[in-house]
């Protein structure tokens, strides 16, 4: 029997299949999820010079970088939420590596996340996919694409003095994805969850109800709209870190290449 | 009258930066009680406790008696010019660069004569009032003041030499969200200062005052965010070359004693509060000390604000006290390091202020306009050691008289 990863060897190397950069660069200024004051808060992506080529290490320059593990471009692991605290091998040192690469769905909710800054996910809308697009396969990763990782600067989190403002689902819209048993679900903003994620019952559904349900969570996404609504591999390996709850991480996607008629090879 | 200064010309770029240079710096150990009066804008001379005498200079004997029980104590100010002269040559190269100089003899009402820096204002006859001030190389030097203010007093030479007054100077101010910043703009612009640099970090958290302070004239805002390197050494790049005075507004305070708080939050304190502060400093104060010669608009301080408790914790917020213990220990560090440039660094030391994380805490707390206005007076008046507020003053004198004896009152209880 042929080795399968042959072909998509080959796929790579003809470019019939091309790698995505889902990830935004750690930077120290890339906008972090912001808390109350009196509560305990993210840390900002820190790099600071170790030697640079100098009298600190005459040949080599290195940082020491430091960081939450839910700055940037970042994995949720069940135990991150109160609701997941139980659920077996929830850190992300103990989550089955097969986990980490897997096939990846799109909802496009731009339009709707241009026309409104609280726009929801909701069963409708997974409804109306699935008429298009077919069934979500079990086990698969399901990513919400808004277009808000081309938001710069403050417009990002969108804060507003009731809280932030920015798109995402709705309790029944994670319960329906739970019924279809996803793998994970992701977002292009600061959180799976909606900025306003706080005043659902129950608050913060997406992290509440995934995380409960041993799912898993990507946020900080970015170039989902270079990723087609099926058909696409996504790879999102966490750092192995002991009990994290989460971690920063490079996450990319295969993506079948359009052919020169616009069909897909 | 004291010729109005007018804001420096644009500088010649074909003529060499002046190099700093000092005053003369050899003193005697008992002088320095002169630098500890005029870091704290006291005027103390030496009182022998066996006879009285109030002598000048400082000796390490009474001049009268020989006895060596002598004390330092706040001391009447007024005095007559008996003589004077206006030295037009001198070997000393800190001098050479500033001549005239005027100099004179006062008889104090005190007792002593001495021989003085005279200001422009105040001539041969004139009663004037002494004040103590600190100079270029950290010396407690006397300028004889007229007794009354006269217009633009503040402008003569001499009496600008002594101090770190913003007219016509570069402020940057570190952190837009302090409280203090918004007043302290206007007291900055009020004393003359010609631009101010406000720094802001996050802005994509929303929250400050951005609009209302860029739309200021003579002020700008600027990214800045003292716990991220980059972020300052960025800064730096642009505006260290004319930042004349910086102010360090940026803090973190978290309430908490040590047993009962997480060490993140105490991270977060020293973070900004010890680390931002020297990271601040390599940042700017390598251009800043070669400045401190360069005309009207030399580099002259560098400030912190600081809480009273760098002097002795406050138990009720334990992480965030010794989070300034540390910033104050940085801080002399600093001024050893600047003394060769006359660059000044100032403490501004502050009880609770008047913010949400003081908010369940007793009055008397400082409010933001009264920190800024201690803080333009340090500059104004070139202190180094400023206490601001009551239980700061309070704080200071009982830290002074034992600070064991207050260590435990501040521990509370029976």
């Amino acid at each position: 029997m042929s080795n399968p990863l042959e072909g998509l060897a080959a796929a790579l190397a003809d470019g019939s299949v091309e790698i995505v950069d889902l990830t935004h660069t750690l930077d120290p200024d890339f906008p972090v999820i912001v808390l109350p004051p009196e509560f305990g808060q993210c840390a900002r992506f820190r790099m600071e010079e170790v030697s640079a080529y100098d009298g600190r290490g005459p040949a080599w320059k290195w940082h020491n970088i430091s960081m939450n593990e839910h700055t940037g471009t970042h994995f949720d692991a069940p135990i991150h939420w109160v609701s997941g605290r139980d659920v077996a091998n929830g850190a992300v040192d103990e989550i089955d590596p097969s986990v980490f690469v897997g096939p990846v769905v799109v909802i496009d909710c731009s339009e709707g996340a241009a026309r409104n800054d609280d726009f929801e996910l909701t069963p409708e809308i997974i409804d109306a996919w699935e008429a298009e697009h077919g069934p979500i396969p079990a086990d698969s990763w399901v990513l919400m694409r808004t277009d808000w990782s081309k938001r710069r600067g403050a417009e990002y989190l969108n804060m507003a003095d009731d809280g932030p403002h920015s798109p995402g689902p709705t309790p029944a819209a994670i319960e329906a994805l739970l019924a279809r048993d996803i793998r994970g679900f992701g977002t292009e903003t600061v959180g799976t969850d909606a900025g306003q994620g706080s005043h659902y019952s129950p608050p913060y559904p997406a992290h509440y109800l995934l995380h409960g349900a041993g799912k898993y969570g990507l946020q900080c996404l970015s170039n989902l709209d270079r990723l087609p609504p099926t058909g696409a591999m996504l790879i999102a390996p966490p750092l192995k870190i002991k009990g994290g709850t989460g971690s920063p991480l490079r996450v990319l996607a295969l993506v079948p290449v359009r052919t020169g008629s616009g069909e897909r090879a | 009258m004291t010729e109005k200064l007018l804001p420096p010309q644009k500088k010649n770029p074909q003529l060499r930066q002046m190099v700093p240079t000092l005053p003369p710096q050899m003193r005697s150990r008992a002088a320095l009680g002169l630098t500890s009066a005029a870091a704290r804008g006291v005027f103390s001379l030496q009182h022998c406790e066996a006879c009285g005498t109030v002598q000048y200079p400082p000796r390490d004997a009474c001049c009268t008696c020989l006895s060596v029980d002598l004390a330092w104590r706040e001391t009447a100010r007024d005095g007559t010019v008996i003589a004077e002269t206006r030295i037009h040559a001198s070997p000393d190269p800190y001098y050479r660069e500033r001549l005239p100089w005027r100099s004179g003899l006062v008889r104090l009402a005190a007792g002593p004569t001495v021989l003085c820096h005279l200001h422009g204002d105040v001539g041969r006859g004139d009663t004037i009032r002494m004040d103590l001030k600190l100079d270029k190389a950290g010396q407690g030097v006397m300028i004889a003041l007229p007794q009354e203010r006269s217009p633009d007093m503040e402008d003569d030479p001499q009496l600008r030499e002594l101090t770190a007054h913003p007219k016509h100077r570069r402020v940057l101010i570190t952190d837009i969200r302090s409280p203090a910043t918004g007043p302290l703009i206007e007291a900055l612009l009020k004393a003359g200062a010609s631009h101010i640099f406000v720094g802001e970090s996050e802005s994509w958290r929303r929250g400050s005052d951005h609009a209302a302070i860029a739309a200021l004239e003579r002020v700008s805002v600027m990214p800045l965010d003292v716990s991220d390197p980059s972020s300052v050494k960025k800064l730096a790049a642009e505006i260290g070359g004319k930042t004349d005075i910086l102010i360090n507004t940026a803090r973190h305070v978290r309430p908490g004693g040590v047993l009962g708080s997480d060490t993140v939050f105490a991270r977060e304190e020293f973070e900004i509060n010890a680390l931002g502060l020297m990271r601040l400093a390599q940042a700017f104060g390598p251009g800043m000390a070669s400045r401190t010669a360069d005309g009207v608009n030399s580099a002259v301080a560098f400030v912190n604000l600081l809480s009273v408790h760098a002097l002795s914790a406050d138990p009720q917020y334990g992480a965030f006290s010794a989070s300034q213990a540390a910033a104050l220990s940085i801080s002399q560090t600093l001024r050893a390091e600047f003394r060769a440039s006359g660059l000044r660094v100032i403490n501004v030391f502050a009880g609770p202020t008047d913010d949400e994380w003081h908010q369940p805490l007793p009055p008397p707390k400082v409010a933001p306009k009264v920190l800024s206005k201690s803080i333009v007076e340090a500059l104004c008046e070139g202190l180094e050691d400023v206490y601001c507020g009551d239980v700061a003053k309070d704080l200071e004198e009982r830290w002074r008289r034992d600070p064991k004896v207050l260590e435990r009152e501040l521990a509370g209880g029976a």
